[in-house]
């Protein structure tokens, strides 16, 4: 655990409010890179409006407001001059309902490229291959790229958004319950995916699944009514979690 | 259990004291439930009685006219003149004014209402969209016979402005004042089609780096475009069948042309023409308001249909 690394990722002494909602209350967290950080916790804790903050996605939501940093590499998303359009690009989203476009599987995967300013076909044909193969999706799909991606099922689909969200080549990847729509075998797919993609990229990932979080994540945060009640290595938070509520958490019984 | 004659005196004694399962206040319940379903029923029957009943009315008519003239002369002359000595009926001038017509509004109210659908639904501020869509749908409410003189009196004569050959009946002037008639129709069904686009792709397109704009273009509306496509068919059906507007500015002389500064008729203002005149009823130039009729109510029906499983197909699918 090297804290004298800048992190990736970082937010101090941050509260968002959802107009008159206290919804996230003074969170201070710093997530290194190449890390995968669990969030975990009960519905409506705030993790999933927690992972948000980091691609601007909570802006679209009328009478937010948030006080406080959100660091990315050190500077701040939302008050420097960094382009909200250049955070999401650098910042992957993947969602908790594949969301693939009513396009073919091919310009699904081309479409960050091509609104990002991309035009050389040669390169989009490459990227969309290697980001296909990324996700391990290639094999299954290098035959009907001119398919509707309407038509691939729910795990493919969300393989699908992960290799679209990797096609622009982002160095953090926030994942909003990935697997929770997906059949158990899917949803091992995705594990053993983000096993792969911890390798390249700094990985936030909110779970309800407490196995899962225990088996893919280096770190784990555990929020509660809008704080961050621990925040360990994962092994720690559930082998011998310091705090009570985390303990009951875990163990079920409650939430 | 079914004795109606008691069930007045049942229903007030039962008032004070009724138990939940007495026998006879059930019987009132069911035998109310029935009356009521029945009541209902023939209610939603009378529209469909209403439609058989126009349509058998139009069909026998037209049959009548189709005895003298025939088919393939009301399919192919290019002249209709049947209230005049040298009789032709030829109904494609009276189609090209509609068509003239109806594609002139379409030309103004497509892009304007789809630029106004996505500025309502992707852009607008909510009060702003409170604000602006009940002023849309007071464009719906104004009565078309005000539209026609509008066309008239205003339109026409500003647009004489520009093109100076215009004559005072045109089909230009009618066609864009029927566009902005059909502006709301197109703007609230398309406004709906965007709207019904799952949250999940607009965030999908952001969360890439695109911007309002892409993902607007690039992604809301071609998800939603059966939906538009629907709105867009739903409104060329209404200008086929406009009737006011037409029969006041456009000149109700039945001319093959596709230029939209010369005077036209279209099927509509031809019925209103002969419909209001002095025609003897039960001749043929009468009987030729049904054909012509019923020639109208075949592309309407058709698009309405059209457009019916375009929605359907889209809220099939546009669904979250």
């Amino acid at each position: 655990m090297n804290m004298r690394q800048m992190p990736a990722l970082e937010t101090r002494n941050l509260n968002l409010h959802y107009g008159t909602n206290h919804a996230l209350k003074n969170i201070s967290l710093g997530i290194s890179e190449n890390f995968v950080v669990a969030l975990i916790g009960p519905s409506g804790c705030g993790k999933s409006t927690y992972l948000r903050l980091f691609n601007r996605m909570n802006d679209m939501i009328d009478g937010v407001k948030i006080d406080g940093d959100v660091l990315f590499n050190g500077k701040d998303i939302y008050k420097s001059n960094l382009r909200v359009e250049h955070v999401r690009k650098k910042i992957g989203m993947v969602f908790q309902k594949p969301n693939p476009f009513p396009k073919t599987i091919f310009e699904n995967v081309a479409y960050g490229l091509k609104v990002n300013g991309v035009s050389n076909k040669k390169f989009i044909e490459e990227t969309v291959e290697k980001s296909l193969k990324q996700a391990a999706l290639w094999e299954e799909v290098k035959d009907t790229l001119k398919k509707s991606a309407l038509a691939l099922s729910g795990g493919q689909q969300q393989r699908l958004c992960i290799a679209r969200a990797l096609a622009v080549e982002p160095s953090v990847l926030l994942m909003d319950e990935p697997a929770s729509a997906l059949d158990p075998l899917s949803s091992s797919k995705i594990e053993e995916l983000i096993y792969e993609l911890k390798k390249k990229y700094t990985i936030l990932i909110v779970t309800h699944n407490m196995q899962q979080a225990a088996r893919v994540s280096d770190k784990t945060a555990f929020f509660y009514l809008g704080q961050l009640i621990e925040y360990d290595d994962t092994k720690q938070i559930f082998i011998n979690p310091k705090e009570e509520r985390t303990q009951n958490y875990i163990t079920g019984r409650f939430g | 259990m079914n004795g109606s004659s008691t069930l007045l005196p049942v229903s007030e004694t039962t008032e004070k004291n009724r138990s939940p399962f007495s026998f006879s206040r059930e019987a009132y319940v069911v035998t109310r439930e029935k009356v009521v379903h029945a009541i209902l029923m023939l209610c939603a029957l009378v529209s469909v009685f209403t439609t058989l009943g126009i349509i058998l009315v139009l069909l026998f008519q037209t049959i009548e006219f189709f005895k003298e003239v025939p088919i393939i002369n009301f399919l192919t002359d290019t002249q209709w003149t049947p209230l005049f000595q040298d009789k032709h009926f030829g109904i494609m001038p009276l189609l090209s004014g509609t068509l003239l017509t109806s594609l002139i509004a379409l030309s103004v109210s497509v892009p304007l209402g789809l630029i106004i659908a996505i500025y309502l639904s992707e852009y607008a501020p909510s009060f702003l969209r409170k604000l602006l869509k009940p002023f849309l749908e007071v464009l719906a409410g104004i009565p078309t016979i005000v539209y026609g003189y509008f066309a008239l009196i205003t339109v026409t004569p500003l647009l004489q402005n520009i093109f100076p050959s215009l004559s005072g009946f045109n089909a230009l002037s009618p066609g864009i004042v029927m566009g902005i008639m059909i502006l709301p129709l197109v703007t609230s069904l398309s406004e709906d089609a965007l709207r019904m686009v799952p949250k999940g792709l607009r965030e999908g397109g952001y969360a890439l780096g695109a911007s309002k704009l892409q993902v607007s273009l690039s992604i809301v509306f071609p998800s939603a475009f059966s939906g538009i496509v629907a709105s867009v068919i739903l409104a060329f059906s209404r200008a086929i069948g406009e009737t006011m507007i037409v029969a006041i500015a456009a000149g109700q002389l039945p001319n093959l042309t596709a230029n939209p500064l010369q005077p036209v008729a279209t099927m509509t203002s031809y019925i209103v023409q002969v419909s209001q005149g002095d025609t003897p009823y039960g001749t043929l130039a009468y009987n030729t308001i049904f054909a012509v009729a019923i020639t109208l109510f075949i592309f309407t029906f058709l698009l309405n249909i059209i457009s019916f499983r375009l929605r359907k197909k889209y809220f099939s699918m546009g669904g979250d």
